[in-house]
C-alpha cells in the first residue's frame, strides 16, 4: 500500500514572549490508505496542533516552520490558498472535540453538511443531501431521512458528535483527522461515536489520525499509535505491542491504571456527618428533577456520585450547597439540621461545608491573585489578616504541593489547569471545612494532572479525617477513591452501597451499562462490547 | 504607568496628545484666547485674518476665542454628566444583575419606562419645568444616559454573574457590595470602559441638540455643539465657520476613542 500521507522533520513554532518557540519538534509521520494512527499525549504535546499541520493549516499565532508535509502527492509547506482550499474537504477533513460549538446553531444540520461538497463541486444541493441521509444511515444515527433537517441544538451531544464525523465525509476524503472526538462525551455515549468511527475507517477503508488523551480510547481504533510529549516523539509503535511492552517510562506512566486506595471500612459507629433525608427538588415547579434522595456521608471518608449528565448529581449537590433549596425532605449536617436555603445558613454551617467545581477557569476570578482567591476565606471566616495570613496562605500552598513563593504573586489566569484545580482546593481548605463537595474535578484535566489531583485529595484525607462527597462520571475515578458508591438516573438513586458491593455482581440493569463502557486497554474490546450489544438487540 | 506608556502603540499616544492637547486649552483658557470670550469685536462672518485666526462667528465674536472657552465648557460638562451616568446606571445594573428577581423586575421596568419615551422630548420636559441651569442639565442627561449604561452593565454583569467564582463568593457567604465590588467589577472593566468613550462623546452631541432648542448651555457661554448649531446656516453661504466646531468634536472623539482602544486591550489581556 502507499503511503497517502507523508510528514516528514515537521518544525512548528508559536510566537510567545515576543519570539517564535518551537511547539512541535522533528516530527515524521506515515499514513497509509485505510490505517489509523493514534496521536497521544497530555495537552500541550502538539497532538492538535500536528493534527491542523496534517492538513496545512496552523492556529493563530504559530507558523509552520520547517519540514515537508505531503498529502497524496500534494506538498502542502507553502501551498497557496488556493492549493490548500482544494484539498481541504475533499482529500483531508477534520472532526473537532466539540461538535456543538462546531456547528452553526442557526442553520440546520444537512444544510452545513452539503456546503463542502457543492462547494467543490462534487455534487448538486439534492444528491449531496441524498448522500448525507446514506452516510447517517451508516453511522447509525436515529430516523436518518429526518434528523439532518433538525437543528444542533435538538440532538444529543453523541448524536451531534457523529453528524460531525458524517459531515466530515461528505467529499469522501482519504484522510479524516479526528481530534479528541469523544473527550466531552459520556462513556456510554463514548461508545456510539467509537462506533461511528470504526465504520468509517475499517468498513469504508478510510486513513485517520486520531487524536486523544486517552490510551483506552486510542487502543480500541488506532492500528499504529504516536506517543508525544512537549512536542516531541516519545515513543511509537503497533498498538498491541506498544500496550503489550511500552519501552518508555513515560507510556508506562500514561499505561498504569489508577491505583485502587486501600480499602477502609464503613462502620455503623463512625460519625455520620451528612445526612440527605427524602429530598425532592425542581427548578420550574411543576416537574422534579431529584426524587427520594436519601444518602449518608460518614467522616474522613469518599462517597462518589456517578451517571450521566442529566441524571441529576450536579443538582444534587447544589441542594445540599442550598443554592437550590430542596422542596421536600431535610438536610442534617454535623448534628443539626441545616436550613434548606443558603441565606439561612449560619457563616459557621457556610464554612464547614466547601465545594470544588469542575471547570478551575470559571470557579477564579481571573482578575486576582492567588494571594487574594485563598488570603479572602481566612478573612472572611478567621478575621485573619497580615502575617498571619500570610503565614497561613504559604502553609496552605505548599500543602497542596506548590511552591508557595513562586505562586503567592501570581493572577489565576498565569496559572496551568491543574494549578487552577490546586487553588481552588487550596481556597476550600482555608475555611477548615468538614466535607467538600467535589464537583467532576479532575474530568477537564489531563490524564496524569487528574492523577495528581486525585492523589492529593486523597492525602489531605488521610491528614485531615475530611469527607468527600465526589461527583463523577468517570468510573475509573470512581474505583480509585471511592469508599461507598451512589449511582443516579434521571434524578433518583437506583443503587448505593460499599465500593466492594456495588462493583461486584450481581448489578443493576444501568449499573451493568455504566460499567461495561469504561474503555479497558485492551484493543479487542471495543469490538468484543459492539458484538455482546448487538447480540443481546437481537 | 511610565512604563506602561512607554510600551504604549502609536494610535493611543496620539489620542492621549489630542486628549491633552484639549484638557491644556480647557485649563488655559484665559490664557490663550486673545479675546473675552463674550465679547463682539468684529462683523459677522469674517474671514481669516491677523485679527481672527479663525475669522468670526454670526454676530462677530472672535472664533478662535470662542472655540478655546467651548473646550473648557463642553469637555466639563460632558465628562462630569458621563462619570456620573455610569457610577449611578452601573451600579444599577450590577445590583439587578446578581439580586435577581423582583429588585431586577423593578428596576428594569422603571429604566424601560424612562427608555420608552424619546430621549430629546424627556429632556425637554424636565428642562422647561426645572429651568436650565447647569446642574439640571448635567442630571437630566446622566439619567437619560444611565440607563443605557444600566442596559450595558447588567446584560455583563449577567455573565459574569453565572461564572462559578461568584457562586464560591455566594456559598462563603460574602454580602451584594462585596460581590459587585470584588467579583463583577474588575471583570466588567472592559467592555465598560468601551462605552464610556462612546458616550462621552454622544453627550457633546447632545449638549448641542439642547443647546439648539435653547434648552442647553444658555447664551452667551460657549459650547461646540451650540457654535455648530448658531453657526449652521452660514455653510450654505460657502463660509467654512460651522465646521470648524465641528470638526473639533470629531478630532477629540477620536482621541478620546484612541484612548479607550489602549484601555481595553490593556485590562482585557487581548493583544495586537
Amino acid at each position: 500500500m502507499t503511503n497517502i500521507l507523508k510528514i516528514k522533520n515537521l518544525y512548528i513554532e508559536a510566537y510567545s514572549e515576543e519570539k517564535w518557540q518551537p511547539i512541535v519538534k522533528d516530527i515524521s509521520l506515515t499514513l497509509k490508505k485505510g490505517e489509523v494512527l493514534g496521536l497521544i499525549g497530555e495537552s500541550g504535546a502538539g497532538k492538535s496542533t500536528i493534527g491542523l499541520a496534517a492538513m496545512g493549516y496552523t492556529r493563530q499565532g504559530c507558523r509552520l516552520a520547517s519540514g515537508s508535509i505531503n498529502l497524496d502527492g500534494v506538498e502542502l509547506m507553502g501551498a497557496s490558498d488556493e492549493d490548500l482550499r482544494l484539498v481541504r474537504g475533499s482529500k483531508i477533513a477534520y472532526v473537532a472535540q466539540s461538535a456543538a460549538a462546531s456547528f452553526n446553531p442557526s442553520h440546520r444540520i444537512i444544510r452545513q453538511h452539503v456546503e463542502a461538497p457543492v462547494q467543490h463541486g462534487i455534487m448538486n444541493y439534492s444528491d449531496a443531501q441524498k448522500e448525507a441521509i446514506k452516510i447517517y444511515r451508516r453511522l447509525f444515527l436515529p430516523n436518518p431521512e429526518k434528523i439532518g433537517f433538525r437543528y444542533p441544538h435538538e440532538l444529543s451531544g453523541g448524536q451531534l458528535q457523529r453528524a460531525m464525523v458524517a459531515m466530515a465525509m461528505s467529499c469522501e476524503p482519504q484522510i479524516i483527522v479526528f481530534d479528541e472526538p469523544t473527550t466531552a462525551l459520556d462513556v456510554t455515549t463514548q461508545i456510539e461515536v467509537l462506533a461511528a468511527v470504526k465504520e468509517i475507517t475499517e468498513k469504508m477503508n478510510k486513513a485517520a489520525l486520531y487524536i486523544t488523551h486517552d490510551l483506552a480510547v486510542v487502543a480500541q481504533v488506532a492500528h499504529r499509535i504516536m506517543v508525544l510529549r512537549n512536542g516531541r516523539l516519545v515513543e511509537e509503535g503497533e498498538t498491541r505491542a506498544l500496550i503489550r511492552k511500552p519501552k518508555q517510562a513515560y507510556t508506562r506512566e500514561l499505561l498504569n491504571v489508577r491505583s485502587l486506595r486501600e480499602e477502609k471500612n464503613e462502620s455503623e459507629k463512625m460519625d455520620v456527618i451528612l445526612t440527605v433525608k427524602d429530598v425532592a427538588a425542581t427548578y420550574t415547579g411543576d416537574e422534579n428533577v431529584l426524587e427520594d434522595i436519601n444518602l449518608t456521608v460518614r467522616k474522613g471518608r469518599t462517597v462518589a456520585l456517578v451517571g450521566e449528565s442529566g441524571s441529576g448529581k450536579s443538582t444534587l449537590a447544589r441542594v445540599i450547597t442550598g443554592l437550590l433549596p430542596a422542596i421536600q425532605g431535610s438536610i442534617h449536617f454535623l448534628g443539626e439540621d441545616l436550613p434548606l436555603e443558603l441565606k439561612h445558613r449560619s457563616k459557621d454551617n457556610l464554612r464547614r461545608l466547601q465545594m470544588i467545581y469542575q471547570m478551575p477557569d470559571t470557579a477564579l476570578n481571573p482578575k486576582q491573585t492567588v494571594r487574594r482567591v485563598i488570603g479572602r476565606p481566612l478573612e472572611f471566616y478567621f478575621n485573619m489578616h497580615g502575617k498571619k495570613a500570610d503565614d497561613r496562605i504559604r502553609e496552605l500552598l505548599s500543602n497542596i504541593e506548590l511552591e508557595p513563593d513562586a505562586y503567592i504573586n501570581r493572577l489565576t489566569t498565569e496559572l496551568s489547569g491543574g494549578e487552577k484545580q490546586r487553588i481552588c482546593i487550596a481556597r476550600a481548605l482555608a475555611a477548615r471545612p468538614d466535607l467538600i463537595i467535589c464537583d467532576e474535578v479532575t474530568s477537564a484535566l489531563d490524564q496524569l494532572v487528574a492523577e495528581g489531583i486525585l492523589d492529593l485529595l486523597q492525602d489531605l484525607q488521610n491528614k485531615t479525617n475530611i469527607s468527600y462527597l465526589f461527583i463523577t462520571h468517570d468510573l475509573a475515578t470512581v474505583k480509585a477513591i471511592a469508599d461507598k458508591i451512589v449511582i443516579m438516573l434521571e434524578g433518583k438513586i437506583i443503587e448505593q452501597g460499599a465500593k466492594k458491593e456495588v462493583l461486584a455482581p450481581p448489578h443493576h440493569e444501568y449499573t451493568d451499562k455504566l460499567l461495561s463502557s469504561i474503555p479497558e486497554m485492551d484493543p479487542d474490546w471495543l469490538d468484543n462490547l459492539l458484538d455482546e450489544r448487538l447480540d443481546s438487540y437481537i | 504607568m511610565l512604563s506602561l506608556l512607554r510600551q504604549s502603540p502609536l494610535s493611543a499616544r496620539i489620542g492621549l496628545g489630542i486628549v491633552l492637547l484639549n484638557c491644556l486649552v480647557a485649563i488655559f483658557a484665559p490664557l490663550i484666547a486673545p479675546y473675552a470670550e463674550t465679547a463682539v469685536v468684529g462683523n459677522a462672518w469674517e474671514t481669516v485674518s491677523d485679527r481672527f485666526y479663525l475669522g468670526t462667528d454670526h454676530i462677530g465674536r472672535d472664533l478662535f476665542t470662542r472655540m478655546v472657552y467651548g473646550a473648557r465648557n463642553t469637555m466639563a460638562l460632558a465628562f462630569v454628566t458621563t462619570a456620573l451616568s455610569f457610577s449611578f446606571g452601573s451600579l444599577l445594573g450590577f445590583v439587578a444583575a446578581v439580586k435577581g428577581g423582583w429588585i431586577d423586575q423593578i428596576l428594569s421596568r422603571i429604566i424601560d419606562v424612562i427608555m420608552s419615551f424619546p430621549t430629546l422630548i424627556f429632556a425637554l420636559m424636565i428642562l422647561s419645568v426645572l429651568g436650565s441651569s447647569l446642574p439640571v442639565l448635567i442630571f437630566t442627561i446622566a439619567l437619560l444616559d444611565s440607563t443605557r449604561v444600566y442596559r450595558l452593565s447588567r446584560a455583563v454583569a449577567m455573565d459574569i454573574e453565572v461564572m462559578e467564582f461568584v457562586e464560591v463568593a455566594r456559598l462563603r457567604g460574602e454580602g451584594l457590595w462585596w460581590i459587585i465590588r470584588h467579583e463583577i467589577l474588575p471583570n466588567a472593566m472592559p467592555p465598560l470602559t468601551a462605552e464610556f468613550g462612546l458616550r462621552f462623546c454622544f453627550v457633546f452631541l447632545f449638549i448641542a441638540s439642547l443647546s439648539f432648542l435653547g434648552l442647553g448651555i444658555q447664551p452667551p457661554l460657549a459650547d461646540w455643539g451650540g457654535m455648530v448649531r448658531e453657526n449652521a446656516g452660514a455653510i450654505t453661504f460657502g463660509i467654512f465657520t460651522p465646521l470648524v466646531p465641528a470638526g473639533a468634536i470629531a478630532f477629540l472623539t477620536v482621541g478620546v476613542n484612541m484612548v479607550v482602544d489602549w484601555f481595553l486591550h490593556l485590562s482585557s489581556g487581548l493583544h495586537e
